[in-house]
């Protein structure tokens, strides 16, 4: 495990370690944002097998940048990295480093637990927990030993309103979980994730088992908790990338390709492979 | 937003300590892990002993001797280890065929059917029946209506036993066989007995195999129905109508006679059990495995 | 290539084979064979009931209820009752489930969890395995040159300075309900540990990736999620672990002591249904086999209702597990 980190200060965002075209963040994120994720020189390996050539990246807080690629480019392996969750999985390696807040999350002294508790997490499939609605949202604070009821009925409340799935659920609070509908399931996950005051929420593809219309209310959940959350959200839906992200990054084959403006990312982008992605050439 | 507060990012949340959560986990994953080894033990202890205590007797005389009379020496148990083949084999002569027969009917001729379903809820029903119910059958049916104990009736109670351990993985054989197998035999104008008989038995014969070693190996190490049924006997078998010697029962009975060379006699006769019943299991595994791959 | 099949010239000649299929022209001997076997199989089913109660009949109509709440077992006298077998059948199978179950759901968790290499983790299971192959009478017999004597020693240090409580109450022998439920519990430790194990094993993955991304640590995740998940079947392991230590026989009839007698100390000798059956049918004659029977009925009642529950529980498990997949 190396811990090179060097600097937080603001570098100019290098697209691929190897085709670097320096650009500035600015127009898009004030300067005075410092709240960003850092990825340093980012290797990951599977055994032997390396799928992320060192990516170098800096995400802005309170934005949503989305990852887009074909399947298989190392997006979802990446945000898997960013909470460490790629630790579960036996023989995985990385080089370089990500830093959060200028800590490095590999840092002996950054607790794995304290780590995911700062960085939510929904899946791309639905997983509610076999228990109460209630049950579910509260889950983080009662493991973390938080058992003031006061305060974990406000917390189930904030959360869900958030959600925006306080008044579907609110009279059934302690019904099963599994009882809810796809698209439900899926934003009490939301709730879940941000039940314990995060600051950033990974998001792993989280509509691509839902329906059109479930589709259209968690983005819109996630457009409306940009204002509190910086969001990373991995997709394969093009058109959800361009409606909920001020940023983009274009992966291919392990390698960051582009990183920028959603609008320019889908307009003009600079890139050939970007360009061929976007409009349906492969992928 | 929560501003970070103490050291770093992510040092602990407030609440409960990282440190007190992170001593509950080794706890809690070491507490598992003794529990586990802890069952260990008895494991060991039996294997241990049954060996050490029986292991000084095995000869051949073991095996083609009578037990010696109360308070004597020498000799050792041929007639049980005779007693409990026949009686193995006479559970198997009953039991295979009525097992693998409707097996085949509620696989290959009727899945959904009254019959099948009553089939299949008949064997888990006797899959959950004590073994002792299976002896108090037998001689209900068989010793009080000959009003002989005999190695028929211990046959019987075994048959009844292993019955269902026959039927069901006889069932799970069959339902491994590939579908396509089946349409290609039909495909080409096969009858559905010159299917099941040419093609799908044969191929799901390892299986079965399993199931028929892993019944042996119960029926050879139970009891209790044998106990009433065909009872014991200090002689040879000659016929299959007189009660007849087991290896599970002279152990029982030896057990609780004061006699030690007895009690070694029964520690010997449980190390050839015990081995009888894991080599067969082993052997059972075996034949299977090839086909899983 | 072979030219003809089944006798008929592959070459069309002029005239077709007739289109009926062949098993509709001749009948299937061998599907009679199969649905005799299977009628025999279902017959064989009411044959065993039938049987025990009819032989049970003349001590049904003798005695009825009374001989469930009866206390008194001596055949001399005539006099039949089996509540305290019965309730030795309980006790013992309830304590050797109280003592099972905590020692089989750590290893289903064990064999479940990456705590160790997966080498240790398969001998693990091997000698789980392996202990459900072991024969009851072996078991028997290790119990009355190992459990017993420990159990006298153990138990008077017990009864010596827990006396005073009935269910240590001396004097503490070592033929016991102790010696019987420990090595009970032995004997159902695989029955427990197979089923948590396959119910621990299909809780999906993604609940503990839920989990661990909220912060949780492992124990966490496993008591907060898996377990509960896992329950219904864990519930059904226990369950139908009772089914099982209240139908085993000679193991509990070498080391149960075989007292017919009322005592609420767990070190004084009781007896079981099946351990009275494997006890006493081969000697009995006239009524007392009847009431043999009569106690081989209830035997049967009592594990068919456990064994019934527990596979419903189980179901219901499959059923509830198969929304999250």
């Amino acid at each position: 495990m190396s811990n090179d980190y060097t600097s937080s200060e603001a570098h100019p965002i290098q697209v691929s370690h190897e085709t670097a075209r320096p650009y500035e963040l600015s127009d898009v994120v004030p300067p005075s944002e410092t709240n960003f994720i850092k990825v340093d020189d980012f290797r990951f390996f599977y055994g032997k097998k390396e799928v992320l050539h060192g990516i170098n990246l800096e995400i802005p807080s309170r934005r949503v940048t989305s990852f887009i690629g074909p399947s298989g480019c190392g997006k979802s392996t990446l945000l898997r990295n960013f909470n460490r969750m790629n630790e579960l999985i036996p023989g995985v390696r990385h080089e370089g480093d990500i830093t959060i807040h200028g800590t490095s999350i590999f840092d002996p002294s950054v607790e794995v637990i304290a780590l995911r508790r700062r960085i939510g997490m929904v899946f791309q499939k639905s997983n509610p927990f076999p228990m109460s609605i209630y049950g579910n949202i509260v889950y983080p604070l009662r493991i973390a030993g938080q058992g003031d009821r006061s305060m974990l009925d406000e917390t189930v409340e904030r959360c869900l309103r958030s959600a925006a799935l306080w008044d579907e659920v609110k009279d059934r609070l302690h019904e099963s979980a599994l009882g809810l509908s796809g698209g439900q399931m899926q934003r009490l996950c939301i709730a879940r994730a941000i039940a314990s005051r995060p600051e950033i929420l990974l998001m792993d593809e989280p509509c691509s088992a839902l329906d059109p219309i479930a589709t259209a209310k968690v983005e819109e959940l996630i457009i409306e908790l940009k204002r509190d959350f910086t969001i990373i959200i991995v997709t394969h839906n093009m058109h959800q990338a361009s409606r909920v992200s001020e940023l983009t990054a274009f992966f291919y084959l392990g390698n960051l390709v582009e990183f920028d403006e959603t609008r320019k990312i889908f307009t003009n982008p600079s890139k050939l492979q970007t360009e061929e992605y976007i409009t349906g050439r492969f992928g | 937003m929560m501003k970070p507060e103490s050291r770093h990012f992510f040092s602990s949340p407030k609440g409960k300590t990282s440190f007190y959560r992170m001593l509950r986990n080794r706890f809690l994953t070491g507490l598992c892990i003794a529990l586990s080894l802890l069952t260990l033990f008895p494991l060991i202890s039996i294997v241990i002993l049954v060996i050490r205590n029986g292991l000084p007797l095995i000869s051949m005389n073991l095996f083609t001797q009578l037990s010696p009379a109360p308070g004597l020496e020498g000799g050792g148990f041929g007639n049980a280890i005779m007693g409990t083949l026949v009686m193995v084999c006479i559970s198997l002569l009953l039991a295979v065929p009525l097992g693998i027969l409707s097996a085949v009917y509620i696989n290959e001729y009727a899945p959904v059917s009254p019959v099948s379903s009553a089939v299949r809820f008949v064997a888990k029903l006797l899959t959950g029946i004590p073994s002792i119910i299976c002896g108090v059958f037998a001689f209900a049916a068989v010793v009080m209506t000959s009003q002989h104990f005999s190695a028929i009736a211990g046959g019987v109670a075994l048959a009844i036993l292993i019955l269902p351990i026959i039927l069901l993985t006889s069932e799970q054989a069959l339902m491994g066989v590939s579908v396509s197998y089946r349409e290609a035999s039909y495909g080409v104008g096969a009858t559905p007995f010159q299917t099941i008989w040419r093609i799908v038995l044969p191929d799901a014969m390892p299986a079965i195999m399993t199931g028929i070693m892993l019944a042996v190996s119960r029926a050879a190490g139970e009891t209790a129905p044998v106990l009433f049924t065909a009872l014991f006997s200090q002689n040879w078998i000659t016929s299959v109508f007189e009660p007849t010697a087991s290896l599970s029962v002279l152990i029982y009975n030896f057990a609780s006679l004061p006699y030690a060379y007895h009690i070694k006699l029964a520690w010997s006769a449980s190390l050839v059990l015990v081995t009888l019943v894991t080599l067969t299991n082993i052997l059972a595994q075996m034949i299977f495995s090839p086909k899983q791959r | 290539m072979r030219t003809r099949i089944g006798g008929v010239p592959i070459l069309n000649t002029g005239t077709l084979s007739p289109l009926t299929p062949e098993y509709r022209r001749n009948p299937d001997f061998f599907k009679g064979a199969c649905q005799l076997a299977c009628i025999l199989t279902i017959l064989l089913l009411a044959f065993i009931f039938g049987e025990i109660l009819l032989k049970a009949w003349p001590a049904i109509h003798q005695f009825g209820f009374g001989f469930i709440t009866g206390t008194q077992w001596s055949p001399n006298r005539g006099v039949f009752g089996v509540l305290p077998v019965l309730i030795g059948t309980v006790e013992s199978s309830f304590l050797a489930l109280l003592v099972a179950l905590p020692l089989g759901l750590s290893i289903a968790l064990f064999i479940s969890e990456d705590f160790l290499p997966n080498s240790l983790r398969q001998f693990i299971r091997f000698v789980v395995e392996l202990l459900a192959a072991i024969p009851s009478v072996v078991y028997g017999l290790w119990g009355v040159f190992v459990v017993i004597p420990l159990v006298q020693k153990y138990g008077t240090i017990l009864s010596d300075h827990f006396g005073f409580l009935p269910l240590f109450a001396g004097p503490a022998y070592g033929n016991s309900l102790l010696t019987a439920s420990l090595v009970l519990a032995l004997m159902v430790l695989p029955t427990i540990t197979a089923i948590s194990r396959s119910s621990l094993v299909v809780v999906p993955y993604s609940l503990r990736e839920g989990s661990y991304a909220l912060g949780a640590t492992r124990w966490e995740t496993i008591l907060g999620v898996i377990l509960p998940t896992a329950s219904p079947g864990i519930v059904a392991s226990a369950i139908l672990a009772f089914g099982r230590a209240m139908g085993e026989t000679m193991a509990v009839a070498m080391l149960i002591g075989n007292s017919q007698r009322l005592s609420w100390s767990l070190l004084s000798p009781s007896n079981t249904l099946s351990a009275l059956l494997a006890n006493q049918f081969s000697e009995a004659d006239g009524i007392q086999i009847s009431a043999l029977m009569y106690a081989a009925a209830l035997l049967v009642a009592l594990t068919l209702v456990v064994n019934i529950a527990g596979a419903m529980v189980l179901r219901q498990t499959q059923r509830a597990t198969s929304v999250l997949r």
